[in-house]
């Protein structure tokens, strides 16, 4: 199963058994992304299964966050950039007119490379965010604390949940931000970076989170930590200079990485 | 070492400089202070507040239909205002790059530093003219065209400030975009606009010209749309030009009054915008 859902950017995504299996969660063909005359993303084609973990790694100013960006029309909202090609998700492609990227975006849900708590919300607040804004109704306080407990947050702020959201550490605030996005259920997560600021205790319980999630979701992943691809992801994509370099099961990438500059990225020679 | 020695020169001289500047600028905000208690609480009376005008010679009596004139026309002003103008702002912060969006923000730049007499005409050909006479509402309409312009223009920077991190917080969450810029982005601007919007109603409960031929007087109380209204600034007006020594009192007192009324709106706007949440930075 995970072997199907490498591929090498040149040849066509997720065709490598060639069997009859189902369509891909994510798939990406040919995506090229440009801020003004910077090409940012580059001729890119990959696919992601179902309650798989890929994770993309690669240099900084690769492209990566670009990359994932595009994948829930993040990028609708820069002027200034401009998308080709196609995104399927359930082989429905993001990039056409039909597709209401307002509705797109409760199943591709997204964590940001940065954390951006709502700062005129309390920590509750932001968590059931989603659900309030959308004007869905329900049970927020069952919601939040799954969530906040699935973040592994829920013990530092259970006694302060009406506190405002900037008043937590960076590294909380990120890990809030990820309880806000696992709110609203999506079927997707993008995560970018989603440890970067935090401690090895939190940094293991989100991964252990991810881990969990797997079952339930599918998620894409960036990190510059190797270890951390490695613990989490079943596949990774390793982007150098806004193009695709290679992609193929974590493992595989790793041990015995097809390409030069990948086998140089992963022990350390650069980047 | 002497480079050393002139440059602590320098630093003492320009700290000395800046505090000259400063008390400059005070000298004339504590003489207005000054001058308009020391002349004006002598005839603060309960009376005062409540009472309608006597006529010249007669004690007491009071500036109320005024007090209450301008209470009305500038609630109905912001009514028409506050709404308008911050409306046009978000619009402008959201979708002000194209030709309509600069069309609309530059009139509104343009119309901000209008002198407000010349507002005053064009509420009187717009209201006065076709009502056929002098009204409240005619009134409102005049601050009402004052305080959108520039809540349009205040508005518009605070929404731009705004991270656009949130924006893409809220988007990632599957919420509309108008929702976003209403629920998150104007929210997060809020304490900001709420100050805009006391500023720009103190500022309007402060003039005089646009309502000396729209609102005209009144010599009663009025909370009739339709009928010509009192109004502070008017009622101060027209006690300072009269030749009598107890109506100047009245204008001093008046006067007081409306500082009063301006600095509590100022004082409200800080208490409206303190942060609810506890541990807030
Ligand atoms: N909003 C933007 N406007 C213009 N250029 C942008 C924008 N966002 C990214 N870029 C450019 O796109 C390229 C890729 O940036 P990106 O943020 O995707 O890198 P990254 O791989 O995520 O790096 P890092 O690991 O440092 O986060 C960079 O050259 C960057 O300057
Ligand atoms: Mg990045």
């Amino acid at each position: 199963m995970n072997a199907l859902a490498s591929s090498a950017p040149d040849s066509a995504p997720a065709v490598a058994a060639g069997a009859a299996i189902a369509t891909p969660k994510v798939e990406v063909q040919k995506l090229n992304v440009w801020f003004a005359k910077n090409h940012a993303v580059k001729d890119t084609s990959l696919a992601v299964q179902v309650h798989t973990v890929l994770a993309v790694i690669g240099p900084s100013g690769c492209g990566k966050s670009t990359f994932l960006r595009a994948l829930n029309r993040m990028h609708d909202l820069v002027p200034v950039a401009r998308v080709t090609g196609k995104v399927l998700v359930d082989g429905q492609d993001l990039y056409t007119r039909e597709v209401d990227p307002v509705l797109l975006r409760r199943r591709v849900g997204m964590v940001f490379q940065r954390p951006n708590p709502f700062p005129t919300m309390s920590i509750e607040e932001n968590v059931a965010a989603g659900l309030v804004l959308n004007g869905i109704s329900g049970n927020h306080a069952e919601v939040v604390e799954r969530s906040l407990r699935k973040a592994a947050l829920w013990d530092e702020v259970k006694d302060r949940l009406g506190h405002a959201a900037t008043s937590l550490s960076g590294g909380q605030q990120q890990r809030l931000c990820i309880a806000r996005a696992l709110a609203i259920e999506p079927e997707v997560l993008l995560m970018d970076e989603p440890a970067s600021a935090l401690d090895p205790i939190a940094t293991a319980k989100i991964e252990e989170l991810i881990h969990e999630l797997k079952e339930h979701y599918t998620i894409i992943i960036v990190t510059h930590s190797m270890q951390q691809a490695a613990r989490v992801s079943d596949h990774t994509a390793f982007f150098y200079m806004g193009e695709l370099v290679e992609m193929g099961a974590t493992e595989q990438i790793f041990t015995n990485p097809k390409e030069r500059r990948t086998e140089d990225y992963v022990t350390g020679k650069f980047g | 070492m002497r480079h050393f020695a002139f440059r602590r020169f320098m630093n003492v001289f320009m700290t000395v400089l800046c505090g000259v500047a400063l008390v400059a600028a005070f000298i004339p905000l504590i003489s207005v202070l000054y001058l308009v208690i020391s002349k004006g609480a002598a005839g603060l009376s309960w009376d005062f507040f409540t009472q309608l005008p006597k006529p010249v010679g007669e004690e007491g009596g009071g500036i109320g239909n005024a007090l209450v004139g301008t209470l009305y026309m500038v609630g109905l002003a912001c009514l028409m205002g506050l709404p308008v103008g911050v409306g046009a702002g978000v619009f402008l912060a959201e979708r002000g790059d194209g030709t309509v969006g600069k069309t609309v923000r530059f009139v509104a730049e343009v119309l901000s530093g209008v002198p407000s007499i010349v507002i005053g005409i064009v509420a009187y050909a717009m209201v006065v003219i076709p009502m056929r006479h002098f009204s409240a509402l005619a009134g409102s309409v005049a601050l009402a065209i004052m305080i959108v312009p520039y809540l349009a223009c205040s508005t518009e920077e605070l929404i731009r400030v705004v991270p656009t991190s949130l924006r893409e917080a809220s988007l990632a969450l599957g919420v509309t975009n108008w929702r976003t810029s209403l629920l998150v982005i104007l929210r997060t601007a809020m304490t900001g606009v709420v100050t805009a919007c006391l500023l720009a109603v103190a500022r309007v409960a402060g003039e005089t010209a646009p309502l000396l031929f729209t609102a005209l007087n009144n010599q009663y109380w009025n909370v009739s749309p339709v009928q010509p209204t009192a109004s502070l600034t008017v009622a101060i007006y027209n006690y300072a030009i009269s030749p009598y020594e107890d109506w100047h009192a009245k204008a001093w007192t008046a006067a007081l009054v409306l500082l009063m009324l301006v600095g509590l709106l100022n004082l409200t706007s800080r208490v409206l915008t303190r942060n609810r949440l506890k541990g807030a930075r």
